[in-house]
């Protein structure tokens, strides 16, 4: 077997326009994520049982089943219903709900560990509800779930190639096509695996970085 | 007068335990009322419920004139709405044994927090009152520490001064030195004796300690199983008891 460093060199372009597609769909996927967490924890915590019972059936359904299959729902059986979406944003779609479930449970730890006399002290200064979650609870709440919300951006990064499934041009799609064009697929999917390498390696100390930004020396006890 | 405080024929039930037992209490515009008894007696329950951290079974709850869960329309009675809670909730503030600062805030920022966020105040307007009552409290100089790096004392006093900055005319404090350390006791002891010169704010405090209840009170409550037992000055509660039950607890109180 011989590895052409002129071929690598020669698809490099195309590897990394597909790239940016991998990006701007873990970018939009986790942008989702977030909000759909935030959503499911709402309802997860809301007053009446039933709403809570019947999210947590939703995060239990997004968890358990595979993203591919979640994927291919959005896919195919939505259009049968009269809705049709782009491959990319039914790829994006698929990502933030299927990760938007852990985000929730990230969410959920985070606002669990805010202890009960911080929403004790919100009620006694006559915060509202939303004012003690902006003001007070969140602002704990979030700085240590970081990692665990960094955790999430990186496996999703590294789920993007699910995306091909449904014609996403991303960068295993990419690289898939040029391997079947050329019959070879060791430059292509060796130059895919480093650049998701560069990439996740990349990604670390950037949250380290947010998580430091967020969590100010002195609330260290 | 009207009293500021009124518990009519008040139950409040923990499953099958009653910690308040068809119990009627009072306290006047302005008066200072010590609140002592065993643990479980029902005296920190009876500060929870003004502050709707807790709800009643049974009975009427009024602070200064209004009660807290009900509401009369005429000859109805309703259910509390939000905004009644809230209304309800700015006539009374509240210190905890355990401060429950707001970690992520400085000092002045904690005090300053409510005034802006739910007053409405400027920032400016709302860190000038901070200021003033941080310095009331002996600490002008620690405005921009976080609570982890100021002393149970001193985070007593921050989380008493946060208290006043939404200008209640009830406060109440439970068991605020029970979690400090003896020799920093007398601090938060002081900003309070400081406090209890203004005329009309009315004052309930649970507490363990004598020392407070005596440097305080106008009148001491003994609680026992949910009913108050005995109450009087505290020359003649503390020093002088008639019932046994009364007794019996300041003696082991004592032997501590």
């Amino acid at each position: 077997m011989e590895f052409s460093f002129e071929l690598l060199w020669e698809i490099l372009p195309q590897l990394l326009r597909a790239t940016v597609v991998t990006l701007e769909a873990t970018f939009c996927g986790f942008f989702i994520a977030l909000v759909v967490g935030l959503v499911m924890v709402t309802f997860m915590r809301a007053r009446a049982r039933g709403v809570r019972i019947a999210a947590r059936l939703v995060m239990e359904f997004l968890r358990a089943t595979p993203l591919l299959v979640q994927v291919y729902f959005l896919f195919f059986v939505l259009p049968e219903f009269g809705i049709s979406l782009s491959p990319f944003l039914t790829g994006v779609i698929a990502l933030g709900c299927h990760y938007g479930a852990y985000a929730a449970e990230a969410y959920r730890a985070g606002l669990e560990a805010v202890p009960k006399g911080q929403w004790e002290a919100a009620v006694s200064l006559n915060y509202g509800r939303l004012a003690t979650y902006r003001h007070i609870v969140l602002p704990q709440a979030l700085p240590p779930i970081v990692p665990s919300l960094g955790n999430i951006a990186i496996a999703m990064l590294k789920d993007t190639p699910i995306l091909a499934a449904v014609t996403v041009t991303e960068l295993m799609f990419v690289a898939n096509e040029i391997g079947s064009e050329r019959f070879q697929y060791t430059e292509p999917v060796t130059a895919a695996a480093l650049i998701y390498l560069v990439l996740s390696l990349a990604a670390a100390p950037l949250i380290n970085l947010i998580d430091r930004r967020l969590r100010p020396q002195e609330t260290r006890a | 007068m009207m009293p500021m405080v009124k518990f009519e024929n008040v139950t409040k039930r923990f499953g099958a335990t009653v910690v308040l037992d068809r119990f009627d209490f009072e306290a006047a515009r302005g008066e200072k009322v010590v609140l002592i008894g065993p643990s479980g007696s029902g005296k920190s329950t009876l500060l929870r419920v003004l502050m709707t951290l807790e709800r009643v079974e049974d009975g009427m709850v009024m602070i200064d004139g209004e009660a807290l869960w009900y509401v009369r329309d005429g000859q109805d009675v309703e259910p509390v709405t939000q905004a009644h809670l809230h209304h309800m909730r700015a006539k009374v503030g509240m210190v905890f044994q355990h401060f429950n600062l707001f970690p992520h805030m400085t000092a002045l920022e904690n005090v300053a927090s409510a005034p802006r966020h739910v007053l409405g105040k400027s920032k400016a307007e709302a860190e000038a009152l901070a200021e003033v009552l941080l310095r009331k409290v002996g600490l002008g100089d620690k405005l921009s520490s976080y609570p982890a790096r100021l002393s149970g004392g001193q985070q007593q006093r921050v989380a008493i001064a946060r208290a006043m900055a939404m200008e209640p005319k009830v406060m109440l404090f439970d068991e605020v030195t029970s979690a400090l350390d003896p020799e920093l006791v007398g601090e938060v002891l002081e900003v309070m004796r400081a406090l209890s010169v203004e005329r009309d704010l009315t004052m309930l405090i649970v507490t363990h300690q004598m020392g407070v209840a005596r440097a305080l009170a106008d009148r001491v409550c003994f609680f026992e199983k949910g009913v108050i037992v005995e109450q009087g000055p505290p020359e003649q509660v503390i020093d002088d008891p008639i019932h046994p039950r009364t007794q019996g607890f300041l003696r082991a109180v004592r032997l501590t």
